[in-house]
């Protein structure tokens, strides 16, 4: 085990894959001199040179579609985005040519590029590198969608990530690289499934990603008031763990989700129409969600804190489904 | 017709080549219109009847190692990169035996093994594959061309400007065809570029770029292997602007109110299979006989592609969600 923050398991994460796999490179903006804009592949260039840490233009586009065509060309890109706002520069390639070519060839042709880039508000950063967009590229078939929210997901999705022949989109909510915490060196995590982080009989918190810190203080402020909360971490958005979602509904009957995407069109709505779908009759009471307020993300720190999920609007909603 | 400094050799054989893969393009297209009218292709159906001496004559200059990334008016290309008539065929018809298994149709051709990677059907969308495919080739360490194929109007989209960037700033192995068609569906060049050179345009990257007659299936060819010959000497991209023309409408819905027919009959004058023929017959290159044999076996494949297409068999639907993404543990 290794004390490491989020930060250091995912350039771990990247020097074991790259270490282990010639074929692995990774490609982006200010990868390498600068060392990542949230300094996840500093030193990596010093170790690997500038053939397999490659630094881009301002081509989101282009690079993106370039990890696409290389990873057509049987090598194992790694395309850092910086931010998934800037990642919109991208979706072209990565909706009509990513996650189509599989398809429109009839399977002869797969395309195993991994797509990381931060996600998420809480740095006063404002509108235009702080949304969560990650619900929208789970709505997307043909990829698969990660959000790893522990050090140890961080450290351990990669490498499953490249071993998958299909696009896998990784989602690191910025908040989160200064996290902390205990990780075996060698960790591989599975990319197929949700897991509980917290186990509980009265109501189910179901969330994901930079929002799985906040639930877990939730369930301590529930628990302190007498009610035990089991938290879902969703970690893959897509494909999602339906089976995971349905069992912790099952056991408790109620349950809020909490989702860092706006409300209207977000996963937590289809998260929701799952479990309408799938678990209706066990429910006892009507689901309830904490979603980002319909504003672009504001820069003055208050605004902010209004617009994002937080811990004390998962409680109220929690206890508004209690009926307390 | 061309440079005398070509290093072409315009043998009775080669002359042959070029006049029957012009017509394989051709009379497989052809048939392909009239099917469509009879509606046993559907969606859109692009032809590239008039632009045939475009990836004729570059194709003469790829191997089979090469890889070719196309547009949505792809069924030449991909004929002449050796993907079956028969296979091309059945896709159209929406087949389980059409090269992309009836899931792409007329624009997404695919084929693996002849390096054929679509039928690319946004408009630039292709170009970051195709550099993408050629950084692969660099850091394996493999001496291959990746041939992209785009028209003019990709000129006016950002991600043109990105790949071409990407490609000379990496030194990678693409062959950038420009096949200047004049119109971009039914906007003239002149009406969407502030510069309309598009070699020019592709200078500005440094990399080396070539304007050739587009309707001279000889002249692409020599201008083809001459680039392919730098790309594997410096390693660094090519560009060739092969100005041409489309005869036919953008798709099958086309008035064609944006041009005169003056304009398109006196670039029917100039078409490449008209005037290569009649210059090879009237050099003695080729005899009549030579024209009437292609012919016959250019009709005959194109009827084995049509009966091979009707005898396919549909995707049973219950196969719906297949080649969506691997199977996987669970």
């Amino acid at each position: 085990m290794t004390l490491m923050t989020y930060r250091e398991a995912v350039r771990r994460a990247i020097r074991k894959a790259m270490q282990a796999d010639e074929r692995v490179f990774l490609m982006g903006e200010d990868v390498g001199r600068y060392g990542g804009c949230y300094a996840v592949s500093q030193g990596l260039l010093e170790e690997f040179g500038p053939e397999r840490i490659r630094d881009t233009p301002l081509s989101e586009s282009a690079f993106t579609g370039a990890g696409i065509g290389a990873a057509l060309g049987g090598i194992r890109p790694i395309v850092e985005l910086m931010t998934c706002n800037f990642s919109l520069l991208s979706l072209d390639q990565i909706m009509n040519n990513a996650a189509t070519i599989r398809h429109m060839s009839g399977g002869q042709f797969t395309v195993p590029v991994v797509i990381r880039m931060a996600t998420g508000g809480g740095r006063q950063l404002a509108a235009q590198h702080s949304h969560s967009l990650e619900g929208w590229y789970a709505h997307i078939p043909g990829i698969r969608v990660l959000a790893p929210a522990t050090v140890e997901d961080a450290a351990g999705m990669l490498g499953p990530a490249l071993e998958d022949p299909d696009p896998v989109l990784i989602f690191e909510n910025a908040l989160l690289y200064n996290d902390t915490d205990d990780v075996e060196d060698l960790v591989e995590v599975d990319i197929d499934h949700g897991a509980i982080r917290r186990e509980g009989a009265d109501i189910s918190l179901i969330t994901y990603g930079g929002s799985l810190g906040k639930t877990l203080s939730a369930a301590d402020a529930l628990a302190a008031q007498g009610i035990s909360a089991e938290v879902l971490d969703l970690r893959v958005l897509r494909p999602l763990d339906e089976a995971a979602i349905l069992a912790t509904v099952a056991k408790t009957r109620r349950c809020v989700i909490i989702d860092e995407g706006w409300r209207s069109g977000s996963l937590a709505a289809e998260i929701m129409a799952r479990i309408i779908e799938g678990a209706f009759w066990t429910l006892d009471a009507p689901l309830s969600r904490v979603c980002s307020e319909e504003v672009p993300v504001p820069y003055a720190r208050h605004l902010e804190e209004a617009a994002l999920p937080s811990t004390d609007k998962i409680v109220i909603a929690a206890l508004a489904v209690l009926g307390r | 017709m061309s440079d005398p400094a070509i290093k072409v050799r315009l043998t009775r054989k080669h002359c042959r080549t070029l006049l029957h893969q012009m017509l394989r393009v051709r009379r497989f297209e052809e048939k392909c219109a009239e099917l469509y009218t009879q509606e046993k292709i559907r969606g859109f159906l692009h032809l590239y009847i008039g632009e045939e001496a475009v990836a004729t004559g570059v194709m003469q200059a790829l191997g089979p190692e090469d890889a070719v990334v196309a547009t949505y008016r792809e069924h030449g290309h991909a004929l002449l990169k050796g993907v079956s008539a028969e296979a091309i065929m059945a896709e159209m018809y929406g087949k389980q035996e059409g090269c992309s298994r009836g899931r792409g149709g007329s624009m997404h051709l695919f084929d693996a093994e002849t390096r054929f990677y679509g039928g690319n059907a946004i408009v630039a969308g292709g170009l970051p594959i195709a550099v993408g495919l050629a950084l692969a080739d660099k850091l394996s360490g493999r001496k291959r061309v990746t041939a992209c194929f785009f028209g003019e109007g990709a000129a006016a989209e950002g991600e043109f400007h990105e790949s071409l960037n990407l490609a000379a700033l990496w030194r990678l192995p693409v062959l950038f065809v420009c096949e200047n068609n004049l119109y971009a569906m039914g906007t003239a060049l002149d009406l969407s570029e502030s510069e309309t050179d598009i070699a020019a345009k592709a200078a500005c990257y440094r990399m080396g770029a070539k304007t050739v007659d587009g309707m001279d299936v000889v002249a692409v060819e020599v201008a083809a292997r001459r680039a392919v010959a730098s790309l594997h000497e410096t390693g660094a991209p090519q560009f060739l602007e092969c100005r041409t023309y489309r005869f036919r409408a953008h798709s099958m819905y086309d008035p064609q109110l944006y041009r005169a027919k003056e304009e398109v009959e006196q670039w029917k004058e100039r078409g490449p299979i008209r005037r290569f023929q009649e210059w090879a017959l009237a050099s003695g290159e080729l005899h009549p006989e030579d024209v009437q044999e292609i012919e016959e076996e250019v009709a005959r494949e194109v009827a084995e592609a049509v009966a091979f297409a009707e005898a396919g068999t549909f995707e049973p639907a219950e196969h719906l969600l297949q080649h969506v993404g691997a199977e996987r543990r669970t």
